[in-house]
């Protein structure tokens, strides 16, 4: 079962070659098959999480959630998309059409890229870039211009406040999440994944950059937009925000987008902190499935919990906590690392 | 500089936050508030117009639907004031047990207070648990009238029914279950460090200008005004409780939520010692059944409502039938401190601030 995924692979492309195609096109073909598999990974994710955040909210508060549509009313989800589906594609008069129409694209488009370089297995990755972590930091932060895009072209003084909210939002703490991530980097010495998931073989970065995990925590749940960071929605003042002129498909697709961000968040924390794909008797890509999970419902617990953070406080809670506890994490890594070479580790 | 401009942006009638049909329009610079104007009317039902074509009893319904979140103590109101116009002696045990479903009514109107503020601020578990207890209050209200909101159990002279016997100790379990009902709001609400930056600090109403605007009831006394009309002008039989008078001390947001809180507790008081002195006897007084008071009778009678003085003023003209009825409505008045205390403010705020003053928008516009 370890090798399962990969073998398939190997198997795919030898079967190709042996059909007579040039060694350039079947990895081609294989690069469409692993694209198409992303695809299939996101969307099942999507329909099982939030199956699983309505369950998980539902035990909180106290009431059953979804029960009525199959097994725990686990289908709930496939006929809320069918439902979706069918809806009325409202365009107001009043927006800016061509932006307005694009920004849910270009946003499930960001975070579906965010996959590429995530290690869903041993070997499992689609491109092991040589500076992965660095391209998902920077692909993450694009999705800001489509809730901007939704924000400004929905022409809505709701939409606008939320667009604008977002965008100061995800700038101030796209720092702190970048800056938390750079301890690992430096004990690593590399952006690769692979090499650091192989770095945590014996120790997990959680116990060696626990402020970095705790700090790369909080920025993670604001540059999601989730409770209690989730300003640009913020259902109860903004009327949904950014998203409040959007109707059916359109309005899933940034849905879509935000759970796909999530998943792909969580999976980066269990591969940059958790170890990633190791473990103990199972297979790897169960491992980091197991871990991401762990990870969601971690999110979800604290989105349930908590009351929403007023925006100006989010700010300050960037620029004057997190930033400069990141940043000291930064020379308190640098510090460690230098005094343990000279003792000859 | 950046050349800036100021802009409207209207909460309501229809969004999330308001509370019914409110009509608040926001002058904004970026997210500041710079003023807020208060639109009312959109649930507007000429309540006091309609009283004039019902007679006297046709009416104890039509008050039920003033302060819908605790209908008892609107129809208590009513009741008493028409009671004042005939002369009319309640029994001893009707007055107790108007008592027990005001104080009830009381509560679950705070119990929605706070639910509703939390899922203001985006905490919605808070509002599951909120409603969750606030149904075993509506439990007791389904038992003795047979309707869970709007109960018009009230009628001149006492009840129309008597309290059915699994009332009793249904009301004593849940009055057992308010502490461990607190534990949890202060574990997830009260003690919670953004709950307290969202609300302490904010939406500051002073005591002077508490009382210029005539506010009244629970935002009252959150900015320190010992005011309690069951204390200062005891009605009914309100004078042999004890019981004590939450103050708050700065008048901000927070002290609104924590003197709701501490409301809540000292009207479970005051029902265990209601329930404790229960007598036995009729419930209900013989009066006449067409209620005609003398022609130029007028009488203002006032209670303490779950949101305020809550008043009736009626002008009889001899026939079955008020020639005036008007309603000082609590909620109506102070709704308009909110531009006073959102100025300045962020956007966010100006939803906590509604949400603290409590307002119902059926009482406001009536």
């Amino acid at each position: 079962m370890e090798h399962f995924f990969v073998n398939t692979a190997h198997a795919l492309v030898a079967w190709l070659t042996g059909l007579g195609l040039a060694p350039g096109w079947a990895d081609l073909i294989l690069l469409v098959v692993q694209w198409i598999a992303v695809i299939i990974i996101v969307i099942l994710n999507i329909t099982v999480l939030i199956w699983l955040e309505r369950k998980v909210s539902g035990f909180i508060q106290q009431r059953l959630g979804p029960n009525r549509l199959g097994p725990f009313g686990m289908f709930q989800t496939i006929a809320d998309a069918i439902k979706l589906l069918t809806k009325e594609d409202i365009v107001p008069s009043q927006t800016d059409r061509m932006i307005f129409k694009t920004a849910p694209m270009v946003f499930i488009i960001i975070s579906v890229m965010l996959y590429v370089v995530i290690p869903m297995g041993d070997g499992m990755e689609i491109v092991d870039l040589n500076v992965g972590l660095f391209y998902f930091i920077s692909i993450g932060s694009l999705s800001t211009i489509a809730l901007l895009m939704a924000g400004w072209g929905s022409n809505n003084k709701w939409s606008l406040l939320g667009g604008m909210r977002s965008v100061a939002q995800m700038i101030s703490y796209e720092i702190p999440l970048a800056f938390s991530l750079l301890g690992v980097v430096m004990i690593t010495g590399s952006l690769r994944m692979s090499d650091i998931v192989a770095a945590q073989s014996n120790i997990w970065f959680v116990v060696l950059q626990p402020i970095a995990f705790i700090t790369y925590f909080i920025s993670a749940t604001a540059e999601l937009n989730r409770g209690p960071f989730d300003m640009p929605e913020a259902e109860q003042e903004l009327t949904s925000g950014a998203y409040t002129e959007y109707t059916g498909m359109r309005w899933a697709l940034f849905f879509l987008a935000e759970y796909t961000n999530l998943v792909a968040v969580s999976a980066l924390m269990a591969t940059v902190f958790f170890g990633g794909w190791q473990g103990p008797w199972l297979p790897s890509w169960l491992w980091i499935i197991i871990k991401t999970y762990l990870i969601l419902n971690v999110f979800f617990l604290i989105k349930w919990t908590f009351p929403r953070i007023r925006m100006d406080h989010l700010m300050s809670f960037s620029w004057k906590f997190l930033i400069p506890v990141s940043l000291a994490n930064i020379l308190l890594t640098g510090a460690g690392i230098e005094v343990l070479m000279r003792m000859g580790w | 500089m950046l050349q800036t401009d100021q802009y409207n942006i209207n909460i309501g009638p229809i969004h999330p936050s308001t509370h019914g049909g409110l009509h608040v329009e926001a002058v904004m610079d970026g997210e500041t508030i710079v003023d807020a104007i208060v639109h009312v009317g959109y649930v507007h039902r000429a309540v006091e117009k309609i009283a004039e074509s019902r007679t006297y009893t046709q009416f104890i319904p039509y008050a039920s639907r003033l302060d819908y979140l605790a209908s008892h103590l609107p129809t208590m109101g009513y009741v008493q004031t028409v009671e004042k116009m005939l002369d009319i002696h309640v029994p001893e045990r009707a007055e107790y047990i108007r008592i027990i479903m005001g104080e009830f009514s009381r509560i679950a109107s705070h119990i929605l207070f706070v639910g509703s503020l939390a899922i203001d601020l985006g905490a919605t578990t808070g509002f599951t648990y909120c409603m969750r207890d606030r149904e075993k209050i509506l439990d007791l209200f389904e038992m003795t009238s047979g309707q869970r909101m709007i109960a018009s159990y009230m009628r001149f002279g006492g009840f129309a029914e008597d309290l059915p016997e699994e009332f009793i100790p249904a009301a004593r379990n849940f009055l057992k279950n308010i502490p461990q009902m607190f534990d949890e709001y202060n574990h997830l609400l009260s003690g919670n460090e953004i709950l307290q930056a969202r609300l302490k600090n904010i939406g500051v109403l002073s005591a002077e200008d508490a009382i210029n605007y005539g506010i009244t009831g629970p935002n009252l006394r959150a900015s320190g005004v010992d005011y309690d009309l069951r204390k200062a002008e005891p009605y009914g039989i309100y004078d042999r409780f004890a019981f004590d008078v939450p103050l708050g001390e700065k008048g901000d947001n927070y002290d609104r939520f924590m003197v709701r809180l501490q409301e809540i507790e000292q009207s479970g008081r005051i029902i265990t010692q209601a329930l404790d002195q229960l007598p036995e006897g009729e419930i209900r007084a013989k009066i006449p059944r067409i209620v005609k008071p003398e022609k130029g009778l007028e009488v203002y009678h006032r209670i303490e409502s779950a949101k305020g003085e809550l008043g009736y003023y009626i002008v009889s003209d001899g026939g079955e039938k008020p020639y005036r009825l008007h309603v000082r409505a609590p909620s109506f008045i102070n709704l308009m401190v909110l531009p006073l205390i959102s100025r300045g403010g962020k956007l966010q705020d100006i939803i906590a601030n509604i949400a603290t003053l409590d307002p119902v928008l059926g009482e406001a516009d009536r």
